[in-house]
């Protein structure tokens, strides 16, 4: 099994008086894989989300993704990590506002420096591979919320990344959007993008062929294996 | 493995400097009345500096094209005031005198005939003058200070021995003389009105006066015959060599007692004076750019803030900090382009109208404008400058989670 994504002893504590966030989180996804990581409020899986997407560094510990040790990186090098290996969705969808969805799909590519024409060209390909070939030039504004949030993961999986990360991805949506959001990342999965889902939802969890548990920082239970507590 | 880059070296995050551009710009399409307002300071600044600096450049085109048309070389000789003593009276030959120097291409004498005052007839106070006076005149003196009749004739050999008078400008309107062929009271005379003259720039005190002959001022008003001024008209090649030798020869004996100046100097001065009115008006240009730069700074302090979730998704999305700067300087400097440039067609406009108003020739100095245009790049650059470093310290993961 080659690691795509692993943590080993990842510690995060922020601020004064020091609040452990992550108390020591080991965690291997392997390229392909479907992970659902879960947990209560402040169980620490948001500070999880922000490491493992390299919007936040560990205190202390090791990150690798997708081979590439991130401990040593500088701000630029992380940056563009996240700008050929990392796809985001959020819960807030975080589409611009004014902007066409083809427009925001291509945003997706933007920090790749390809150029404009093939940047709007594969979003086309995007947006026809989440079912919104309908929806190109619509606004943000004119679309339902389970079309926002389709729009973000084309977005996030325009530059085709390894690995795709959602946080709460059905937050937002009623359970019927959700659904069909849900089962567009089986499929993104299935074309072979590895996929880690941030979420407190128990029952989307349960659709997904691997649990992670956070519980005050730490791993406590992991459907793959047996973790010691 | 399915995934050929695993092992590649870094790629780094890179952006086009077209997107850049239209990122700058996109943000202010997104909040177009916010864009105007804080580029309409900055607009007012470079409007204000561009219209001072055209409508001095204006009114010096102006000055250069009267000057040209005056010309320089006109000289005018009087007796100057002595230390002790009387003073010395320019001698009645004055004009001949100065005349023979080599390079003198013309001379006229005018004499202030004393005591005798115009009127506008026989009923007014003799010491209501109005203050005008009453000047005898060689017959080449219009010819000599470039003068122009508005109206009527010059004085010629038959006039002057008349009593026939040309007014001035100023002398005829406070006469209420519009149109030769009226009578006006020079002394005990009734004289007749032949002439009126254009303002003469180059010799402003024949604007208030009412010339006569010669002969007539010696023989019906007792002038003695000697000159109160003479006006010289010098080869432009000559003026350095002669203008030293004018004294000497009009008073041989005396040459300190004759005072040499030349008129076209005044109006270089008025011009100079200008200068410093205009340097204190571009002062509160730039004031007005600077209140201008701190309203940009401010309005993009505000975007910086109501953006952070943009900013994290920025970086999310693989921008570097030096994306993220460059993205908000980008926009202060669009913002304050587009400010600067409606200042610098304002501040034309406004040249313009004031120009054709005042029948200048209309000048917008090219390096005026574009210096302008500089100004507000640096000020937008400088006004960007720290709200866009805010905007790149911004941490990712607590910009997308606001």
């Amino acid at each position: 099994m080659s690691a795509l994504l692993e943590l080993s002893d990842v510690v995060r504590v922020y601020g004064s008086p020091p609040v452990t966030a992550l108390a020591g989180v080991n965690l291997a996804v392997a390229t392909g894989e479907f992970v659902a990581v879960v947990g209560a409020s402040g169980s620490g899986k948001s500070t999880l989300l922000n490491i493992i997407g390299t919007l936040d560094r560990p205190t202390s510990g090791r990150l690798s993704i997708d081979g590439v040790d991130t401990i040593d990186l500088t701000d630029a090098e992380l940056s563009a990590l996240r700008a050929r290996r990392l796809g985001f969705v959020f819960q807030q969808f975080h589409l611009r506002e004014g902007t066409s969805a083809r427009d925001n799909v291509a945003e997706g590519l933007l920090y790749t420096g390809m150029p404009r024409r093939e940047r709007l060209a594969l979003a086309l390909t995007a947006l026809r591979r989440v079912g919104l070939e309908h929806r190109v030039t619509h606004l943000p504004h004119q679309l339902s919320g389970g079309e926002r949030q389709r729009v973000a993961i084309a977005r996030a999986v325009v530059g085709d990344p390894p690995l795709l990360l959602a946080d709460e991805p059905t937050g937002n949506l009623d359970s019927r959007s959700g659904n069909a959001v849900v089962e567009l990342l089986h499929e993104l999965n299935a074309a072979g993008t590895t996929i880690v889902v941030i979420t407190h939802d128990v029952q989307l969890a349960g659709q997904l062929p691997r649990q992670v548990r956070l519980s005050d920082g730490r791993v406590v239970s992991d459907s793959s294996r047996k973790v010691a507590s | 493995m399915t995934r050929p880059q695993r092992a590649a070296p870094f790629i780094p995050s890179r952006i086009r400097a077209g997107d850049l551009l239209r990122l700058g710009s996109a943000g202010l399409v997104a909040k177009p009345a916010r864009a105007v307002l804080s580029a309409l300071g900055v607009a007012i600044g470079v409007a204000a500096m561009v219209a001072v600096l055209g409508i001095s450049a204006s009114s010096q085109a102006r000055l250069d094209a009267q000057l040209d048309a005056l010309g320089t070389n006109l000289f005018s000789a009087t007796s100057a005031p002595p230390v002790t003593g009387p003073p010395v009276p320019l001698p009645p030959n004055a004009s001949e005198r100065a005349g023979r120097l080599p390079g003198i291409e013309q001379s006229a004498a005018v004499g202030t005939v004393a005591a005798v005052g115009v009127y506008r007839n026989a009923l007014v106070d003799p010491g209501r003058t109005g203050g005008l006076t009453v000047t005898a005149a060689d017959l080449t003196l219009i010819d000599v200070v470039a003068g122009t009749m508005r109206t009527g004739h010059w004085l010629d050999q038959a006039t002057s021995r008349f009593p026939a008078t040309v007014l001035g400008t100023a002398a005829a309107q406070r006469l209420g003389v519009s149109a030769p062929g009226g009578l006006v009271r020079i002394g005990d005379q009734n004289v007749l009105v032949i002439g009126i003259l254009d303002p003469v720039p180059l010799a402003p005190e024949l604007d208030y006066a009412a010339l006569i002959g010669m002969p007539v001022a010696q023989t019906m008003y007792g002038f003695d015959g000697s000159p109160t001024r003479l006006y010289l008209r010098i080869e432009e090649t000559s003026i350095r060599a002669v203008r030293p030798l004018i004294a000497p020869a009009v008073q041989p004996g005396t040459p300190a007692a004759v005072a040499v100046t030349r008129p076209s100097d005044a109006l270089a001065a008025v011009d100079a004076v200008d200068e410093t009115l205009t340097g204190m008006l571009v002062g509160l240009g730039s004031i007005a750019l600077l209140v201008g730069a701190v309203g940009v700074a401010n309005t993009m302090i505000i975007s910086v803030i109501e953006r952070r979730r943009e900013i994290g998704l920025r970086r999310a999305l693989g921008a570097t900090r030096g994306h993220i700067r460059l993205q908000f300087l980008i926009e202060a400097l669009v913002l304050s382009a587009l400010g600067g440039a409606a200042g610098a067609v304002i501040g034309s406009l406004a040249t313009a109208g004031v120009a054709l108003a005042s029948g200048w020739p209309v000048v917008v100095p090219l390096v005026v404008v574009v210096v302008g245009v500089a100004s507000t790049l640096a000020v937008g650059a400088i006004a960007g400058l720290y709200p866009a470093i805010r905007a790149a310290r911004t941490p990712p993961n607590t910009a997308l989670s606001s």
